[in-house]
């Protein structure tokens, strides 16, 4: 993980200070330079630092602060009508049937596709890397090719590849005599569609950065192990897995923080339906944002929060600790 | 060498090849299969579309659904909303992101590993959290459905941080140095010497972040309350869920209008991209 290796180096570089500390020379001459060191520095944090704070810091701790107020949309005029609640918009989430059905929805979505594209993006990458294949970077840009495209334009196509009547699959399936089913307008098929939809959308980002992990992986312990007779399957569990999990680690902690935040699919195919069975968290988030419920809406993203550092600490706990 | 090649040529590797290369290539199918889809749909009249069973290539082709898109709806008015709304969210980024990244690099000033963190941390915070505050914020300023509101809370990203301020420590000092020793100002230095040398780096960023602001949807949806604010996404996105939902040709030009630039951006540019994803997500 990125941050964590950050943090270290930064540690390394405030090691050794820019003036060896036995410099002895007059003590208002060294003030000077530091201060001078740190206008500078300022100067040029500043820009960035006043927009981030203002737009973006600042919004993070106001949205605890709404989290626990009864906020509305109708008292943004009227600051003082607004009443310090505690934790009841807590509470009253965790009582919230429809909120519970969003969570639901939303870790299963996460549970099963995260470990889905995965899969999916490790055996592209280890297919691409076999050195069997040639025309790689064709593979390479096809599959990626998902990936920088609008999700919202995306899930207007799948939405029509996925209608009853006129859509293609479905159209494809008649040719062939089977009546394909209502994908996205029946519970049991519409919330499997949306992850099999995120699957085919994500697993090129995965793909391509496990394949520069997998170009790192040096290629005589292969062929160490070649010698000692280890089947492909063999080397793949015994030398590939192990030497890739940082990078798996990495891909795994990504992609449930994205997926974790599931919105534009629902929101542009389903509109959370058929009965809630594809409302996600982040839906129920803007749908009370719609309604005017601020403070809801701020508690409720604050979870949804809380539930993407839990998920990374476990995927560090699971992946990252064997070493 | 010799090994490689003894590998390639064993005849179980053959199979093994035969099977790689029919399971890619399907797998390739399946991923572009839906773009090809909707470009030769969004050229097909609506009945054609939903025909059973379906044609592959358009038996008639036809433009209405287009001429519809730039006619009867505002999509030139969309589009550019969206291009405004992207160039300046990444001229924002190129300038401020570059600037911390150097300080945070190459400058020592107090307070720098705190202001580092609490960038970095920023990364992990979805845009669900805090865009109810933003929200409160950009009305309260008066920017609700502004091309200010629009792009003020992402013109300083922490991603660009973080990317500038790696790239900009394999940059060796003794180049600033040397520039410092001749008497460069810190401007003079940052302007002629540093910025220069971070071209591949600002290339990458300026890539990534105008395609994120193009893709972007949930803040223009909840800031852009009228339609002559409206982004692609957002207008592409209501429209389908509106009194158009069923209406497919038109919908799928639309995609194709949201989709294009960038598939023609991604294909020209694709070393940057993806060196820039294989780079970030390591190093």
């Amino acid at each position: 993980m990125p941050s964590v290796r950050a943090a270290e180096t930064v540690t390394v570089l405030d090691v050794k200070p820019a003036a060896p500390p036995s410099a002895s020379g007059p003590d208002p001459e060294r003030r000077a330079r530091r201060w001078r060191r740190a206008v500078t520095g300022w100067t040029f944090a500043a820009p960035f630092t006043v927009l981030f704070v203002v737009f973006m810091a600042l919004p993070v701790l106001a949205s605890l602060a709404m989290s626990v107020t009864d906020l509305r949309s109708t008292d943004l005029r009227n600051p003082f009508a607004v009443n310090f609640v505690g934790l009841d918009n807590y509470a009253r989430l965790f009582g919230d049937e429809l909120f519970v059905k969003a969570a639901v929805n939303t870790l299963i979505f996460v549970v099963i596709g995260v470990p889905l594209t995965m899969v999916v993006a490790l055996a592209a990458a280890s297919a691409l890397n076999s050195g069997l294949i040639r025309f790689r970077a064709v593979f390479r840009v096809g599959f990626y090719l998902p990936v920088v495209t609008s999700i919202v334009a995306i899930a207007v196509v799948w939405r029509f590849l996925l209608d009853p009547d006129a859509g293609l699959i479905d159209n494809l399936l008649r040719v062939i005599g089977i009546d394909g089913p209502d994908w996205l307008g029946d519970t049991r098929t519409s919330l499997p569609s949306l992850i099999v939809m995120a699957t085919w959308r994500n697993f090129g980002f995965l793909m391509v950065i496990f394949l520069a992990g997998l170009q790192g992986i040096p290629q005589d312990l292969y062929e160490a192990a070649t010698l000692d007779g280890a089947s492909r399957w063999q080397q793949f569990r015994n030398v590939t897995v192990p030497l890739l999990r940082p990078t798996l680690l990495f891909g795994a902690v990504i992609t449930g923080i994205g997926f974790l935040q599931l919105f534009e699919e629902p929101f542009v195919m389903t509109q959370g339906g058929p009965l809630s069975s594809t409302l996600s968290v982040s839906y129920h988030i803007y749908n009370q944002f719609g309604f005017g419920n601020y403070g809801y809406a701020a508690a409720a993203g604050y979870v949804l929060f809380v539930a993407i550092v839990a998920l990374s600490v476990l995927q560090f706990r699971l992946l990252g600790e064997r070493d | 060498m010799a090994t490689v090649t003894e590998i390639r040529t064993r005849p179980r590797d053959r199979a093994a090849t035969i099977t790689l290369y029919a399971i890619l290539i399907a797998g390739l199918l399946v991923v572009v299969g839906p773009f090809v889809w909707m470009a030769l749909a969004s050229v097909k009249p609506e009945s054609e579309i939903r025909q059973v069973p379906p044609t592959w290539l358009p038996e008639t082709w036809t433009l209405d659904n287009f001429r519809e898109l730039f006619t009867r709806l505002d999509f030139p008015l969309y589009f550019m909303n969206s291009a405004l709304v992207a160039v300046l969210i990444t001229a924002g980024n190129l300038l401020f992101c570059s600037l911390l990244g150097y300080a945070l690099a190459k400058l020592d000033f107090p307070g720098r590993k705190a202001l580092f963190l609490v960038v970095l941390g920023m990364l992990m915070v979805p845009g669900m959290v805090t865009f109810v505050p933003q929200f409160v914020l950009v009305s309260n300023l008066g920017l609700a459905n502004s091309y200010a509101g629009l792009v003020l809370p992402f013109l300083a990203g922490p991603f660009g941080v973080f990317l500038m301020r790696q790239f900009l420590r394999s940059i060796p000092d003794e180049l600033i140095e040397a520039a410092r020793v001749d008497g460069a100002g810190e401007w003079r230095i940052f302007w002629r010497v540093v910025l220069p040398l971070c071209r591949p780096a600002l290339a990458t960023l300026g890539i990534l972040t105008f395609l994120s602001s193009w893709n972007n949807f949930l803040w223009p949806l909840v800031v852009a309350t009228t339609e002559d604010r409206y982004t692609l996404p957002v207008a592409l996105a209501l429209y389908s869920i509106g009194q158009n939902r069923t209406d497919f040709g038109l919908l799928l030009a639309g995609a194709v209008v949201v989709v294009l630039p960038v598939l023609i951006v991604f294909l020209v540019l694709q070393r940057h991209f993806l060196r820039g994803i294989a780079t970030t997500g390591l190093k």
